[in-house]
């Protein structure tokens, strides 16, 4: 990546070549989009989400920052050669949320955790673990088993000045929450005329995981997004999950924070200085020429990995990792599409009313005569997710059907 | 680092909220005379010794308010639960609320208000009883039969008619309307539509105030919040969940149930298993005590002690209030499956009637000075009704506002700039 590119500010991130994971989404404390202009007509320069300006790639500097990646979480890079010859340090991501947390709860002293087994416990996925031990019994709070009721407990301190984090120990559970999160959390700022803000984050880990059962695997995204009023984005690496719980910490929305419950242990090394991703902005995680590949979350690693089979193809896909489930990042997405032309949407929501459905309504709507051919969309079966592992295989979208599907798009 | 808090130790705590004589009375109408009309029971303060000990009303315990009042009345020295100052406060306050409603109802029928709108009427007691003793900073959590919580608590009458007619002056814009009234200079945190949602914002209010006081040291912040919701929402899992956090956590927070025997048109008794709510106040660890919702000054009592007790920090208390809607649930209500009789009898307990007896007959006042603050509300609510009148209609330009604290969570349109920026935002005419 660092060939190819010459941005102002541009984090350069050595590329590894073991299995292990580093992705060149970095991007350093975001400096204001708008200053970079977006030249109307002129395809081949686009503004990338890093602030660097791509002019003209040639064919060998794009593959020198080809990826080479896994589809789900890999064991940890064991080589101490590569790591301390990079700056940043190492980490899982549910360490990075930790990290992001911490540092947010030590700057401000208004910002508190709420929710099952995240204080003693340390989380039910260590995301909180050692934070009851250093900030008290009261800001990282044991909350009895009540999703509805501590939730709307997180939003009556948000609106009298605190800023809490509540975490669903599983987003599943949120559904029991969802009269709070609907009712009060996106409708009170405006039904108080803007008298009271809702500083929140709602996290937690959803998705399909391994074999947890119908109840379990399901994806919230895709109930949320119709809720006015709150703002949803999903992390995916190390990088982008602390920049992500940070900017959603300091934001003065209701933010929520779809995690995966796959992805926790993946492994990334991220900067050591103070960054945030923003909120509303889309990651280019591999541009191309052919094709673009819109996904999410774990998806993301399904879409990698079958980018690796279209390549020695002979196919040049764009993947963007659209990361603000709600408002899209009409912009990135628009640029890509009057780049190839082409579309396809990889996503674990179900097909009906899912993330999928939505994106590809704005993407009609908006950028329609850009398209040569119909979006395609690959999402999960309509079918509560199943505890047979080949069943459940099935149910979510696999990297040969990505390969399929590229190939019909291309045709 | 510490605990703050562990689970308290409820075999130390011993509780009697329920006399014994009338524990297991069956179930009998309200209509009916029977112990659960007008009647309060004993309430002992948690203490940390673990003998029941009764001792005076002077050294904070809570008695049965109708005792104390026999109590006062008994001894030489007749003693007067309240000033003259504090009796035309109240009784200002709850006329206040009784005409606001009134014109209310006039306005709705007029169309100059639409929707669901809900009156107070007859439940003015327990506003006033619980409001008039709060700090500015203190907050109140409502429901949609909010109109005169906001009033109570200083909202100005102008304000709160303005929302109502759906005016840009309103206390909320023009956004909220009948069933959210809001207001942060006076701390009044809703105005909620459905039941039950609002009583766990209340608790993270109070949460708010133990979290400053204990994680921000800030000592003096002993600010303390009133939950007020029905009878029927004492079904709900919200109220449950809520009183085993507050009660766990000792929250600063009253929980105020107004008991006005129907939810819309279902009898209290035919939804309740156990129709006596302020039992279900120990059962969580926090004492429940019952008083009559139509005497303004019994109300006064209770509330004095239980605001008391979440300053000092000694967690919540559950208040059951009973008392009677003279309206239907909504303008929009019928009120045809209320038997007559029943309206006839709380009729009879009319809050504002039985206070202006209480001044006139304790010479705390007299007819010429009530009939003039009658007089004044009216003026004040006349001036009201025409502010709302000609106060604007919300520009189109509103529309879009407020949505988000940060409008930047519209997002980025596809020319790379925030949707925010676009000028058709502000206008309200860009499609978000």
């Amino acid at each position: 990546m660092a060939t190819g590119f010459h941005g102002v500010g541009a984090a350069v991130a050595a590329l590894s070549s073991s299995p292990s994971n580093s992705f060149d989404s970095k991007k350093l404390l975001c400096s204001p989009r708008r200053s970079f202009p977006v030249r109307k007509g002129a395809s081949f320069v686009a503004d990338r989400s890093d602030g660097s300006v791509n002019l003209d790639l040639n064919p060998k500097a794009r593959r020198a920052q080809q990826l080479i990646v896994n589809a789900v979480a890999n064991k940890a890079d064991s080589s101490p050669a590569s790591s301390s010859s990079k700056p940043g340090h190492e980490l899982l991501l549910f360490e990075a949320l930790r990290e992001g947390l911490e540092e947010e709860m030590d700057r401000d002293p208004r910002v508190c955790v709420m929710g099952e087994d995240v204080g003693h416990y340390g989380g039910s996925y260590k995301v909180t673990r050692g934070l009851a031990e250093k900030f008290g019994d009261l800001r990282v709070l044991d909350t009895p088993i009540a999703e509805n009721s501590f939730t709307g407990m997180g939003i009556g301190a948000a609106m009298t000045g605190l800023r809490p984090v509540v975490e669903g120990m599983n987003m599943g559970f949120l559904l029991l929450a969802f009269n709070q999160i609907s009712n009060n959390c996106g409708m009170l700022h405006y039904t108080s005329g803007g008298q009271f803000t809702i500083p929140i984050v709602i996290r937690g880990p959803g998705g399909v995981g391994r074999q947890l059962g119908a109840e379990h695997s399901q994806r919230l995204e895709s109930y949320f997004q119709s809720i006015p009023g709150i703002q949803m984005v999903a992390c995916s690496t190390p990088y982008n999950a602390k920049g992500l719980m940070k900017a959603a910490i300091r934001s003065e929305n209701p933010v929520i924070l779809f995690e995966h419950v796959l992805l926790y242990n993946l492994k990334e090394r991220i900067p050591d200085e103070d960054y945030i991703c923003n909120l509303e902005e889309a990651e280019m995680v591999r541009p191309g020429e052919h094709v673009t590949i819109l996904t999410y979350s774990r998806m993301r690693y399904h879409v990698m990995q079958a980018a690796k089979t279209l390549v020695n193809k002979g196919y040049d896909p764009e993947v963007i990792d659209i990361r603000s489930l709600k408002p899209f990042d009409l912009h990135t997405i628009g640029n890509s599409v009057k780049k190839t032309h082409r579309v396809l949407i990889v996503e674990e929501c179900m097909r009906t009313g899912g993330i999928g459905a939505s994106l590809t309504a704005a993407i009609t709507e908006n950028f329609h005569d850009y398209l040569d051919t119909p979006i395609m969309c690959l999402s999960s079966q309509d079918v509560p997710t199943p505890y047979a592992g080949t069943l459940e295989e099935w149910t979510v979208v696999q990297p040969a059907q990505i390969v399929t599907a590229v190939e019909q798009l291309c045709k | 680092m510490a605990t703050a808090f562990s689970a308290p130790k409820l075999a130390a705590q011993p509780f009697n909220t329920i006399s014994p004589t009338s524990q297991h009375k069956p179930l009998i109408s309200p209509t009916a005379a029977s112990p659960f009309l007008g009647s309060t029971r004993k309430l002992l303060r948690l203490s940390s010794s673990s003998q029941l000990n009764l001792r005076r009303r002077s050294s904070g315990s809570v008695f049965a308010v109708s005792d104390i009042v026999k109590e006062k009345k008994s001894t030489s020295i007749p003693s007067l639960l309240i000033t003259k100052e504090e009796g035309l406060e109240l009784y200002e306050d709850m006329v206040l609320g009784r005409a606001f409603e009134d014109m209310c109802a006039q306005m709705y029928y007029r169309g100059k208000m639409f929707g669901f709108v809900h009156l107070y009427n007859g439940q003015e007691a327990i506003s006033t009883g619980f409001i008039k003793l709060l700090k500015q900073q203190d907050s109140v959590v409502s429901t949609y039969r909010d109109h005169v919580h906001a009033l109570s608590k200083g909202v100005p009458a102008r304000a709160v008619m303005s929302e109502l007619f759906g005016k840009t002056t309103g206390c909320c814009r023009g956004q909220g309307g009948s069933m959210h009234m809001f207001s942060s200079e006076h701390n009044l945190i809703g105005g909620f539509a459905f039941i039950g949602e609002g009583i766990p914002v209340a608790t993270g209010a109070a949460f708010s105030s133990k979290y400053r006081r204990e994680v921000l040291k800030e000592a003096d912040c002993d600010h303390v919040t009133l939950a007020f919701f029905g009878d029927g929402t004492c079904n709900n899992g919200q109220f449950f969940e809520c009183l085993n956090m507050a009660a766990l956590w000792k929250l600063p927070i009253v929980f105020v149930v107004e008991n006005n025997l129907w939810a819309i048109g279902m009898s209290h008794l035919r939804a309740t298993s156990d129709p006596q709510i302020y039992k279900k106040g120990p059962a969580f660890g926090m004492p429940g005590v019952h008083v009559d919702g139509m005497d303004v000054l019994k109300v006064r009592e209770v509330a004095k002690e239980a605001i008391a007790r979440a300053r000092r920090g000694e967690g919540p208390t559950l208040v059951e209030c009973e008392t009677y809607r003279f309206r239907g649930h909504s303008l929009a209500d019928p009120d045809e499956l209320r038997d007559p009789t029943e309206k006839a009898h709380y009729a009879a307990r009319d809050p504002i009637t039985a206070l202006k007896k209480y001044l006139i007959e304790n010479n705390l006042s007299g007819e010429a000075e009530l009939k003039a603050i009658d007089k004044k509300i009216d003026e004040l609510l006349e001036d009201a009704v025409e502010f709302a009148d000609e106060s604007p209609l919300p520009p189109r330009s509103q529309l879009l506002e407020n949505v988000f604290a940060d409008p930047k969570g519209f997002g980025i349109g596809p020319d790379g700039r925030y949707r925010c920026e676009d000028p058709k935002f502000t206008e309200g005419t860009a499609h978000v």
